[in-house]
């Protein structure tokens, strides 16, 4: 049990000195995206391997969270402490194993070397050719997320002592006022303003609420933070609790993370041991205790008051603000809701101040914002970079650009609320308010890059698609407006669309935006509009053309065969699904168009380019 | 407790999931026990989504008997049950095959081509997405970014994995199935 600031920093110089890990550190990543790769079977390679050499006293296994790398899992790092050098494998194989273990950190062949592009703000100073920083994956893909040890060995659960037995509520709330942290789920609503409108509240009990219902599909931030660093929330929603004279606290997850789950009830039973949850932390007066809340599937519930509902145990439906849950939230009581991705910058603004977060990142936008890239990007994975980097280096300098070379077209930032960017705005510095200048916005971080081979009317379709279905039917702006315009966007796809349609379309979006009731529907339109406002073009060749330029949309497509490039190699023909291409071997082929069923498998068969899309 | 007796004597409910199984039964309410159930409803409330969320893990779907089960444990009107039942695309009151075919459709696996991947598994499958075949083995859904967006487009049979699918791929993994 820890009862005072001052036996935590004993215990972590004890823990510091005695751990002096083995000369040679093996960190494995095991994150859900990592384990799906196969780094299990590399993990039980190395263990064998240290075992039948006999190596346990030289070598340390730490089995992390994510360390961002998706695109060369599994991947590792190999740390030599006494020479503090490090080197970062990607695509390992379990053959791999005896080789790194007998090369340490000098290269071998076989695996992907992986040029670091990361420093971590927090302890060391910006590095040449590094352009993400790491403060809310400080911890994430270096420690072992099922040992509070290795947090406090980060300096863990510092942050909170420093609370307890220096700060008054008022100094907590302040700095993280000074530190300008904006609230990382989407809107950027400022956290320290959240927090002092319930700090000013009086009530019998008050709640922190953590927000792990990740639901735009392409962000997966939350889940490596819950799975790479659960301490790191832990920490931050007690110092929440603490600043806005709160007791209870409930991290509203996803059902589908069940990896994050048990890592995180792993994590609150050693801090419950430990004693930095429960009565009294810190010898202080103050107790609290974090209980976890599953949610079951309903992107909405990433709205505070619906999360809030879904807690209550009820359909997860938006209500109207104000109150804001701030004043009446859970149980009518003050309660205020954060991401997980802003609480995990928390405990590094305590610890280093908000003078230090304020040098990352602009002065609107201070800090650093986790993106997941994917999409037709080279190397997709999980960056996090200061506010304020361009598209362009992201896409080029980290994500190492389009792949199979074609052209970059578009990149589409926050999820089914936000909008496409382009490549004439490449250079825009991001922070929230650029992103939204430019009709998109943050969101939580989901970053698909396009390339010329997407059908941005289609990409509009499929977000509607998307809100259509997760829409809580509540008001209906949300309800109806959004199926009529998927309905028009349908027709434009299918070649039914006219003029008016167009017209119908704009006017349409501005009425649901104007007037849904939550942020759902309020963003609900913005795929739309922003594709309507930078690729006009494409929407009329599919409506007076009836043509899809990127050669997605079904109807408006058909395959043929060139005879004079036809070899009649029959390759084509074995490979339609629905028997639909005939002709002699050696003969050209041809395909019958009304069995047609425009899959696409011969023209991807195809080795010698007789198939053409028009 | 009237109702509860009523519901599994077979006079409420269309289904008789409930009583078929007894010893799934003891573990939901053993489960529900343990919970500090009281008077207030809106406090009762809060317990039930953690609920659902075991009976469906005990039962693989929620159908009617066990809904009623549930509602008369927590002293709770079933259509407050239904309704969060209804809301929630995690819970299911319909039985699901024995493969649980699930296509990511989050936006990677969606610009990488999943959209044609569902098509092709509904023609070789012969059901639609959200489906059951009628020998109960396989049923088809889709699924929120699982978080492989490197592997896109991917497909999950129940908890494994599989990584850049093309509509080739699509018999050789239902025949993995068998």
């Amino acid at each position: 049990m820890i009862k005072t600031n001052k036996d935590l920093l004993q215990y972590y110089n004890k823990i510091t000195k005695e751990s002096s890990k083995n000369d040679l550190e093996i960190i494995v990543s095991m994150g859900t995206c990592g384990i799906a790769a196969g780094t299990t079977p590399v993990l039980d390679e190395l263990k064998k391997g240290i075992q039948e050499k006999g190596l346990s006293n030289k070598v340390t296994i730490t089995e992390s969270g994510c360390m961002g790398l998706c695109h060369s899992e599994p991947s590792i790092e190999v740390i030599d402490h006494k020479a503090s050098k490090s080197i970062v494998y990607g695509d390992v194989k379990p053959e791999h194993a005896l080789d790194i273990l007998s090369n340490g950190v000098n290269p071998i062949n076989g695996p992907t070397l992986i040029n670091r592009t990361w420093y971590y703000p927090e302890d060391e100073s910006k590095k040449e050719n590094c352009p993400q920083a790491r403060v809310v994956l400080r911890n994430t893909g270096r420690i072992n997320p099922e040992s509070i040890e290795q947090y406090i060995m980060q300096k863990g659960y510092q942050a909170l002592g420093k609370t307890l037995c220096e700060m008054s509520p008022d100094d907590v709330v302040k700095s993280i006022m000074d530190s300008g942290l904006r609230g990382r789920g989407g809107g950027g609503f400022p956290t320290g303003k959240k927090w002092s409108l319930a700090k000013a509240v009086s009530a019998d009990q008050k709640y922190v609420l953590c927000n792990a219902d990740e639901g735009d599909p392409g962000a997966f931030m939350d889940r490596a933070v819950l799975e790479g660093d659960p301490h790191a929330v832990i920490e931050a929603m007690a110092i929440a609790g603490y600043a806005i004279g709160a007791t209870k606290g409930g991290i509203y997850i996803r059902a589908e993370y069940p990896l994050a789950i048990k890592r995180l009830q792993i994590a609150l039973n050693q801090a419950r041991e430990m004693g930095f949850l429960g009565k009294n932390i810190f010898g202080s007066a103050f107790d609290f205790d974090i209980e976890i809340k599953y949610g079951a599937g309903a992107f909405v519930c990433g709205e505070e008051t619906a999360l809030i509902h879904s807690i209550e145990g009820m359909r997860g439906e938006p209500s109207f603000k104000p109150p804001f849950p701030a004043v009446a939230g859970l149980w009518a009581k003050p309660t205020i809701v954060n991401n997980v991705e802003t609480y995990a910058n928390i405990p590094a603004i305590i610890r280093k101040g908000a003078d230090w977060f304020k040098t990352i990142g602009t002065p609107n936008s201070p800090g650093t914002k986790v993106f997941a890239l994917a999409g037709k990007i080279k190397k997709v994975g999980l960056v996090e970079v200061p506010m304020g980097t361009t598209l362009g280096d992201m896409i080029f300098k980290i994500g190492e650009g389009i792949r199979n070379d074609r052209e970059f077209k578009a990149v589409q930032t926050g999820g089914p609320s936000g909008g496409c960017i382009t490549a004439k705005s490449i250079d825009t510095p991001i922070d929230y308010d650029s992103l939204r200048a430019l009709g998109s916005m943050m969101g939580s971080g989901g970053m698909i890059v396009m390339d010329e081979d997407d059908c941005m009317v289609n990409i509009a379709k499929y977000f509607l698609e998307f809100t259509l279905d997760e829409s809580c039917g509540k008001c209906t702006p949300c309800r109806i407006g959004n199926t009529r315009l998927y309905e028009m966007l349908d027709d434009i796809t299918k070649g039914r669309g006219t003029q008016q349609t167009l017209f119908k379309l704009r006017d349409l979006a501005h009425v649901i935006k104007d007037t849904s009731l939550c942020g759902l529907g309020q963003s609900s339109p913005n795929p739309v509009l922003s594709t309507l406002a930078n690729f006009i073009d494409e929407y009329e060749v599919h409506i007076y053309e009836k043509k899809c330029p990127a050669g997605v949309c079904r109807e408006l497509i058909q395959y043929t065969i060139e005879a004079d490039k036809c070899t009649g190699c029959t390759l084509c023909a074995r490979n339609c699904p629905v028997s639909c291409i005939s002709g002699e071997r050696k003969q050209p082929h041809v395909i019958d168009q009304s069995k047609c069923i425009k899959c696409g498998v011969c023209y991807e068969a195809c080795k010698f380019h007789a198939i053409t899309k028009n | 407790m009237t109702q509860e007796s009523s519901c599994c004597n077979g006079a409420i409910g269309s289904d008789n999931v409930l009583n078929m199984y007894p010893e799934k039964r003891k573990l939901l309410k053993e489960y529900i026990d343990v919970l500090p159930i009281g008077d207030d409803r809106n406090f009762n409330k809060g317990f039930l989504i953690q609920t659902l969320h075991k009976a469906q893990e005990i039962y693989g779907f929620l159908p009617e008997s066990v809904q009623l089960f549930v509602a008369d444990q927590l002293k709770l009107h079933v259509s407050a049950v239904y309704g969060v039942i209804s809301f929630y695309s995690y819970f299911t009151d319909k039985p699901t095959g024995k493969y649980k075919i699930n296509i990511c459709t989050g936006t990677a696996c969606f610009v990488r081509g999943a959209g044609r991947l569902v098509e092709e598994f509904e023609r070789y499958l012969g059901i639609k997405e959200g489906e059951t075949t009628e020998d109960k083995k396989f049923s088809l859904g889709g699924l929120r970014c699982v978080g492989a967006c490197s592997l896109a487009p991917v497909v999950m049979v129940n908890d494994k994995v599989y990584g850049k699918v093309t509509t080739k791929m699509v018999p050789e993994i239902i025949n993995d199935c068998e």
